[in-house]
């Protein structure tokens, strides 16, 4: 029996356009192992040992149960302190935090939870992939601001102010950012709040998974830190990036508490509750972290320095990364676009880097260099890099 | 301002790591790198350079023993007299005062059962102030000075869109 599947499948999902760079993923996967990779966006430190050790005990001593669906108290408790220690922020445990299946899921439940058909969502591009995908799935418009490299990749309130409707459900910031790096001060948040205060409607989400990893000397500031905007903002953060802990799956939102129960309902029929032995896991990395989470962070920081240098010494023009574990320089005037650059680096030089326009259509002219891999892998990357330039230029001459 | 402490961990365990690159790493120039790693072996912060070797690679047959020692603390010099007369011997690596149930430490590297046993039976044990001696040997070594001697683990990660 012929079944015509595609028309089977629901008109939003069939409605989001296979990713483009599919190909060159499988195709940078079958070379796994002769490749250089630089273009995993997730740290290539394995969880601490006291982190690893505590999930281990946790399943020695049998939990091996569903948690409480919001996450045990236990660990809420744990995220609150750290939050107030780390970031100035102050979350009620009981009410106002939600563990969650890593950051993506809290991505979910809040455009599930927040949009009705034909809300309008703004995101920042070029960003995360999930972003536009998540309000997409949940009936909502994807309204894009097209940051720029000019402006290092900083929402500037004008463009804010230009892209707000009275349809405007929420603003989805991602600072320190994936794919740029690029980070928001105080002072440049600041100026968003200014236009956020005159649009009393519009919540904030703020994906500060990478939080932990900022390199301007100074710690991150979370726009949930502005008493203007705290009621209206949901802070999205997790243990991936800044614990190393992308497989334990674990991340939560933390937010006013009648929106965090609504979403604890989405989360209780899709999922449940996080799980149980990566929940016991993050009391120790909340509470015994702070010191591999600074060290990897010295790491990465001396990295990026590498990256900065090899990307000057090959001719690229990037701007300077503040944070996260990306750079991402502009590849104009060598003749390709930036699947062809990222392919010829992959077959000609053995280097995987990710295109640009994987992360919205105006990273195309860009490539994403994550800087999680060794230092050896990143010296002889960025090696390979400079002669392929090089190469290229020779070309076109 | 170059922070010498995290030189010092950078090139504790890599001591081959090009000035240059530490320059970047560091963002300080190569001039003060060079100066900066001058004056620590001047203070004697540094005080050389060796490289990790796996001996158990290679077809040389050695051991490594661990000699706890009690002594009788000497007046006006308390242990330190007769520990010089222990570590001043070439084949004493590493000796240490500790705290516990004996005195001195002593690690004697890339020897043989034959030699360690002569060296504690002839040199230490008769030595005036020795009350006893204990020799541990290492069987296997699984880590040593912040280094894994077991298998590196390999970079697997799979390419994902994110």
């Amino acid at each position: 029996m012929d079944i015509d599947y595609q028309s089977k499948i629901s008109k939003v999902v069939n409605g989001i356009a296979p990713s483009a760079i599919r190909r060159f993923f499988d195709l940078a996967n079958e070379m796994k192992g002769e490749v250089i990779s630089l273009s995993i966006g997730e740290p290539d430190f394995v969880t601490p040992w006291n982190i690893r050790e505590a999930g281990i005990f946790s399943l020695e001593d049998g939990n091996t149960h569903y948690s409480p669906n919001q996450g045990y108290i236990e660990v809420r408790k744990a995220i609150s302190e750290y939050l107030q220690r780390r970031f100035d922020l102050k979350y009620d445990p009981k009410s106002q935090i939600l563990v969650t299946v890593g950051g993506s899921e809290a991505l979910d439940l809040i455009a599930r939870s927040l949009i009705d058909p034909g809300d309008e969502v703004i995101i920042l591009e070029p960003c995360f992939v999930a972003y536009k995908a998540t309000v997409t799935l949940a009936h909502g418009v994807p309204v894009v601001i097209e940051t720029k490299e000019e402006d290092e990749y900083r929402l500037k309130p004008e463009a804010l102010e230009a892209a707000i409707t009275d349809k405007t459900k929420y603003i989805i910031l991602g600072y320190p950012g994936n794919p740029t790096g690029a980070t928001m001060s105080r002072d440049d948040l600041a100026a968003i709040k200014d236009v956020l205060v005159r649009h009393p409607n519009i919540f904030v989400v703020s994906d500060e998974l990478y939080s932990e990893l900022s390199y301007t000397g100074e710690r991150p500031v979370s726009i949930a830190s502005f008493p203007e905007l705290y009621d209206r903002t949901i802070v999205v953060n997790g243990f991936s990036k800044s614990f190393a802990m992308t497989g334990w799956r674990i991340g939560y939102m933390a937010g006013p508490a009648p929106l965090v129960a609504a979403m604890n309902k989405v989360h209780q029929y899709c999922i449940m509750c996080s799980p149980t032995t990566a929940q016991y896991a993050v009391i120790e990395a909340c509470r015994n972290g702070d010191k591999e989470v600074d060290e990897m962070r010295e790491e990465y920081n001396r990295r990026r320095r590498v990256i900065i240098k090899g990307l000057n010494d090959a001719g690229l023009k990037c701007f300077a990364p503040t944070g996260a574990f990306y750079a991402f320089p502009s590849i104009e005037g060598l003749g390709l676009s930036s699947e062809k650059f990222c392919e010829r680096f992959l077959m000609e030089k053995k280097v995987a880097i990710v295109p640009g326009n994987a992360f919205g259509k105006c990273g195309e002219g860009h490539v994403r260099i994550s800087y999680a891999a060794s230092m050896e892998n990143i010296q002889e990357a960025m090696k390979r890099l400079k002669e392929f330039v090089s190469d290229l230029k020779e070309e076109n001459k | 301002m170059l922070n010498r402490i995290e030189l010092l961990q950078l090139v504790e365990h890599n001591a081959r790591v090009k000035i240059a690159d530490l320059a970047t790493m560091l963002n300080a120039s190569e001039e003060e790198i060079a100066a900066e790693l001058e004056a620590c072996k001047k203070d004697n912060v540094i005080l050389g350079y060796t490289t990790m070797i796996n001996w158990e690679k290679t077809e040389r047959e050695t051991v490594t023993a661990l000699i706890e020692v009690r002594i009788t603390p000497q007046r006006n010099q308390g242990f330190d007299k007769i520990a010089s007369q222990f570590y001043r011997y070439p084949q004493v690596s590493s000796c240490f005062l500790m705290s516990g149930g004996f005195d001195l430490m002593l690690i004697i590297e890339d020897s043989t059962l034959r030699e360690v046993a002569n060296f504690v039976s002839e040199k230490i044990a008769p030595l005036e102030g020795v009350l006893s001696t204990a020799t541990h040997f290492i069987l296997k070594k699984y880590k040593s000075n912040g280094t894994l001697f077991t298998q590196k683990p390999k970079d697997d990660r799979e390419t994902i869109v994110l």
